[in-house]
């Protein structure tokens, strides 16, 4: 399913809240929306399952004007996850999550047997959960609840609103590690609007800038942190070297083509390796960092196995820091 | 000691009304000079049961008016005339219902339907007004999860408002019954029966073992449904909420 927003505008009284955007999504990409809060980022998204009408301009599901949809109908397929969840209180767990699917008219066995294996999917063991009450979970676990309400009738397309903004930095990790995970099987076409740059540059295969309800910049996370437009400079930040730098691998600013392993999401790679040496699978703001620590302007790449690779030296830092982004 | 009123209370008012005799001695010792004393012209379970009728369908015909106008008022196309049903029923209640039974029994006649108007009119306030803070106060994420996820309005309305709003709603109603239970005993007035006759018979024969009995009993009743429906109402509440 593909997503586009054709001149779209909104005006509220007398605020431009979305001007003139345009914006296609294609079919299994994660676009991020970023933007200063009150860019329009949430009116933007609205648009998409018509909880806003556009004053002008148009959207279009899978080529198909929205505004021709039935409103019910065309919400029933798209996943909707909003930052406070909005989870029924006065329904179970698994009433929760089988709430898309009854509007849908499954027969109970369907339901029963989805709602289990949504709940197992994001981490949620439905024995312990399905009978809970939304009052009893931490935030944490009441986000997965949402993301897999939003799951539960297989939308081809999801809208994620600030999903795991209300949750502390450490459970978010988790979640965004968990939903990279749950969304590289799935491939749905997925929206998901964030305040949260670090966020943004793991998660989106394209990054939206928005600014006062304007579309700012649209780039995959490398190519962004290389503009020079000086409001998406000002945007990305003053580490916006550092950012680039955590993205890219020690493997790859050597010519060895190694992925930054699942340890080193979080920029927490375990080097494990001897001193004055890097392993090829940290990052190279991991590598920087221990130059840095060490007075060394060159380190040993060594591969994961301890098996050495050859020699990473500032030079190479700056060559990757400074564009280039060897992928 | 809390724990014991309800059950002695229930007993007591059990006894009252079930066994005729048992006021008697009771009636002779507090108003000695009375003449009278067990009310004579109809047992008390009967005048109980004319009351609980005319109190009930009060209540169930404030209920539904005031659940339709709140629902009616909170939605789209009904906001507009919610001041106008706010104003209305605030008016409704500060109406003296006496007042009410009297400019309505030359139009309706004696008996059950003047009382009915003037109950309902008197207690149609604390439903509406309950169904109006129940449906307003509902979380916004809640909402837009509803409709984001493709209900129709009606069915946001049946699966989610209402459930929600419902303990509110539940409490405004039992505002309203105990209201009229209270009020009804002015259906003698009309001649529409009820604990209010001894009442004012007893008034009017200077009786005061008559008067005391009506009040008694009609203090007996409310406080029962006062408690049944409390009973109910927690029944009705999500069991998230009555763990919490
Ligand atoms: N329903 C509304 N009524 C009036 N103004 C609104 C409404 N929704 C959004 N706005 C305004 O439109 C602008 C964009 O809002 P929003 O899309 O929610 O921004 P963001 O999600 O990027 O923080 C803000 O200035 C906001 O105050
Ligand atoms: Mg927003």
């Amino acid at each position: 399913m593909t997503l586009e927003w054709q001149n779209a505008c909104k005006t509220f009284t007398d605020k431009k809240a979305v001007d003139n955007l345009s914006l296609e999504v294609s079919e299994g990409e994660l676009l991020v929306l970023i933007g200063p809060s009150g860019c329009g980022k949430t009116t933007s998204l609205k648009m998409i399952n018509r909880l806003v009408q556009p004053d002008s301009g148009a959207v279009f599901v899978n080529g198909r004007d929205v505004s021709e949809v039935p409103a019910t109908e065309l919400r029933r397929h798209i996943g909707y996850v909003i930052q406070q969840v909005g989870l029924f209180p006065h329904m179970s767990v698994a009433d929760n999550v089988a709430a898309v699917p009854r509007l849908l008219k499954w027969e109970k066995d369907r339901i029963d047997d989805r709602v289990k294996e949504l709940l197992n999917l994001v981490g949620l063991p439905a024995d312990e959960f399905a009978d809970a009450w939304p009052s009893r979970l931490s935030g944490g676990e009441a986000q997965r609840v949402g993301v897999a309400r939003a799951l539960a009738a297989d939308p081809p397309i999801l809208l994620m609103d600030e999903p795991f903004g209300a949750v502390d930095p450490l459970t978010r990790e988790v979640l965004q590690r968990e939903f990279l995970r749950i969304q590289s099987t799935l491939g749905k076409t997925v929206v998901f609007v964030t305040h949260d740059l670090d966020e943004a540059i793991r998660l989106g295969d394209r990054i939206a800038v928005m600014n006062e309800g304007r579309l700012a910049a649209v780039a995959a996370p490398g190519e962004l942190l290389l503009n020079a437009d000086p409001f998406i400079r000002d945007f990305t930040g003053e580490d916006r070297a550092l950012r680039r730098l955590a993205r890219l691998s020690v493997g790859a600013a050597i010519g060895e083509a190694t992925p930054i392993t699942a340890a080193g999401f979080s920029g927490g790679g375990e080097s494990g390796a001897p001193a004055g040496s890097v392993r090829t699978d940290a990052t190279l703001k991991e590598a920087l960092s221990m130059m840095l620590e060490a007075g060394e302007t060159s380190l040993e790449a060594v591969s994961p196995a301890g098996r050495r690779i050859g020699k990473l030296t500032m030079e190479d830092l700056l060559e990757s820091a400074a564009g280039t982004e060897a992928s | 000691m809390k724990r014991l009123i309800g059950p002695v209370l229930g007993l007591a008012s059990m006894a009252v009304l079930f066994i005729p005799g048992i006021l008697d001695p009771v009636l002779r010792f507090l108003f000695p000079g009375a003449g009278e004393w067990v009310f004579p012209r109809a047992s008390l379970l009967s005048l109980a049961a004319m009351h609980l009728l005319i109190s009930l369908t009060a209540g169930a015909t404030a209920a539904v008016i005031g659940i339709t106008l709140g629902i009616a008022a909170t939605r789209p196309a009904g906001r507009a005339f919610l001041p106008l049903i706010r104003d209305a029923s605030s008016l409704a209640q500060t109406l003296p219902p006496a007042a009410v039974l009297a400019l309505a029994i030359p139009f309706l006649g004696f008996g059950f339907e003047p009382v009915l108007l003037a109950l309902v009119l008197y207690s149609v306030l604390p439903v509406l007004n309950n169904t109006l803070t129940g449906l307003e106060t509902l979380p916004e994420p809640v909402l837009e999860a509803a409709r984001g996820m493709g209900m129709s309005r009606l069915q946001v309305l049946m699966r989610v408002e209402l459930p929600l709003a419902l303990p509110v709603i539940g409490t405004g109603i039992r505002t309203s019954v105990v209201i009229n239970v209270g009020t009804a005993t002015i259906g003698a007035l009309a001649g529409a029966g009820g604990l209010g006759s001894p009442i004012v018979a007893g008034l009017i024969r200077d009786n005061p073992a008559w008067v005391f009995q009506g009040a008694m009993a009609s203090a007996l009743l409310a406080l029962m449904l006062n408690a049944l429906l409390k009973a109910a109402e927690k029944r009705l509440q999500p069991a998230n909420m009555r763990e919490v």
